[in-house]
């Protein structure tokens, strides 16, 4: 129970400290929306082709959104200290980290879902891709964040850190991408997705679970 | 089979031999670069330690 | 433990001190590169004279001695990276450690030729360099993970924190890479047709199956020499202040 109520407060804590910077809240949505736009200034503005490569636009600007975002997951954490404090408690770490986690998806995963619609109807996405594109976010942004977490753990203590984040997180992302890309093609032609979903949901649970465990041991190498 | 029909590849000589070229490079590249690397190394730790023995 | 003879126990508990490495390893490489270079010409001689020449491909074939070992070999050092990796990191072995990072240059090396000779046959197979053929493509993202561990390793100031580093994300990717592999390849069964499947032959014959086979085990060779060739030179920088480097200095 005393992990439950320390799980809860790491969530809780880390939601205020959000809350408290509401405009960089809004960071990953407004790249998430600027990217998706460039896209048919860059490759012209035919319905046709925007809708045959809209749930790889989406995804693949879903994808870069959640990388860029993950910067903060432990960064002023490291800096301010808390982190050893975290790392210090009698509680297993990959418990709070996962908590952590959460609530970071809750501050940058679920925003992404909810500005999608937006998005697909600016690429004139059906409402049947429409709602497979929502089933596949809701999916697969988790996986990203828990992923994700084990390369920001890994180059937390580095200065210059970002660059050498995306080499490490980019090519793990890559099943997620195809996955969920292809359920959504699939499904604005009237093809059946239960299998991709399955697959997504199947690695959602693999991340869940062991995902937390190479994020700890990374995080104590860091902080050490 | 005489040579010039042995390196022409049966018209392919370009892929063949380029591939069988940069795989040599490569392979050669790999051992002989932490052996460089050693042997510059300890020249500059002997060098290193006779400054601490006579400064 | 008990399962492991008592004499192999001794030999990797020798193995774990660096003078003792250091040592037997240079006393070592001179014998496997006499194996190598005996395997590497007769796997050459075999793939390049004795084999026929492909009835659909002709003399482009003969790349097929490189490149499949090389696409082998870029896994199989991956897992043995993952696994010395892991050994460093549950009992603190400095040698697992080192084995593991050095295992990262070779592999990439591999990849990198299976990638770019994957290349050079596909040009005239397919008539482009490049196709998002699913072995080209997997062995593409395996490229991206080797480099990530480099790229980890040589950012990290302390090389102790760097192995420890190196290691988790090695462990992560190797969980990985199955997924990895097989969802590229499922992606790649839909965007594809079947002219791509040219590569693979489901039989082979025996004259031009057994160069292959050498080469395989010569490039493991060749892994094992490369390796060790930076393993030593990692181990030497490492304990620049001990003293057996330094009587190793003084008896040059």
């Amino acid at each position: 129970m005393a992990l439950l109520r320390a799980f809860i407060a790491i969530i809780r804590r880390d939601l205020i400290l959000a809350f408290r910077r509401r405009a960089e809240m809004l960071n990953p949505i407004l790249f998430f929306i600027i990217v998706v736009t460039l896209f048919p200034l860059g490759v012209g503005a035919q319905p046709q082709l925007l809708q045959s490569i809209a749930p790889g636009i989406i995804w693949v600007s879903a994808l870069l959104a959640a990388m860029l975002s993950l910067d903060g997951l432990f960064r002023s954490d490291f800096d301010d200290g808390s982190l050893e404090q975290l790392l210090l408690s009698p509680h297993p770490t990959s418990i709070l980290i996962l908590g952590k986690i959460i609530a970071h998806w809750l501050v940058t995963g679920l925003p992404l879902i909810l500005v999608a619609p937006l998005l697909a109807e600016f690429l004139g996405m059906h409402t049947d891709a429409l709602i497979i594109l929502l089933k596949t976010l809701i999916l697969g942004t988790p996986v990203l964040s828990l992923v994700g977490a084990i390369g920001v753990a890994l180059t937390v203590g580095l200065r210059r850190g970002g660059m050498i984040l995306s080499l490490l997180v980019l090519p793990l992302y890559v099943p997620v991408l195809i996955f969920a890309s292809n359920a959504v093609e699939m499904a604005s032609g009237g093809l059946p997705v239960d299998a991709q979903i399955n697959i997504l949901l199947a690695m959602l649970c693999l991340a869940l679970v062991l995902a937390p465990l190479p994020a700890s041991a990374a995080l104590k190498m860091s902080v050490s | 089979m005489n040579w010039q029909e042995f390196f022409a590849m049966g018209g392919y000589a370009f892929y063949v031999w380029v591939s069988y070229a940069i795989t040599f490079v490569v392979l050669l590249a790999l051992v002989i670069m932490p052996i460089i690397q050693r042997k510059q190394f300890m020249r500059q730790q002997t060098l290193r330690l006779k400054r601490q023995e006579n400064p | 433990m008990f399962l492991i003879p008592k004499p192999v126990g001794k030999f990797f508990h020798r193995m774990a001190s660096p003078p003792y490495f250091y040592d037997f390893t240079g006393r070592l490489i001179p014998w496997l590169s006499w194996i190598f270079l005996f395997l590497v010409i007769a796997g050459l001689y075999g793939g390049l004279v004795l084999a026929p020449a492909d009835y659909q491909q002709g003399d482009s074939f003969r790349i097929i001695y490189i490149h499949v070992p090389s696409a082998w070999m870029s896994l199989f050092v991956y897992v043995v990276m993952a696994i010395a990796g892991g050994i460093g990191l549950i009992w603190r072995i400095k040698l697992a450690e080192i084995v593991a990072i050095s295992s990262a240059s070779v592999g990439a090396g591999f990849t990198f030729i299976a990638l770019v000779t994957g290349s050079l046959w596909g040009k005239p197979m397919w008539g482009t360099w490049w196709v998002w053929d699913a072995r080209l493509t997997s062995e593409l993202i395996l490229l991206f993970l080797y480099l990530g561990v480099i790229g980890l390793y040589g950012a990290i100031d302390d090389k102790r924190t760097a192995s420890r580093a190196v290691a988790i994300l090695a462990l992560v990717g190797v969980v990985n890479i199955p997924i990895i592999h097989y969802s590229v390849e499922w992606w790649n069964t839909l965007h594809q047709g079947p002219t791509v499947t040219k590569m693979d032959k489901p039989s082979i014959h025996i004259s031009m199956l057994w160069p292959l086979l050498v080469m395989a085990v010569a490039f493991k060779f060749y892994y094992v020499i490369a390796m060790l060739q930076r393993a030593r030179t990692e181990l030497v920088v490492r304990e620049r202040n001990s003293q057996w480097v330094k009587l190793l200095l003084e008896s040059k």
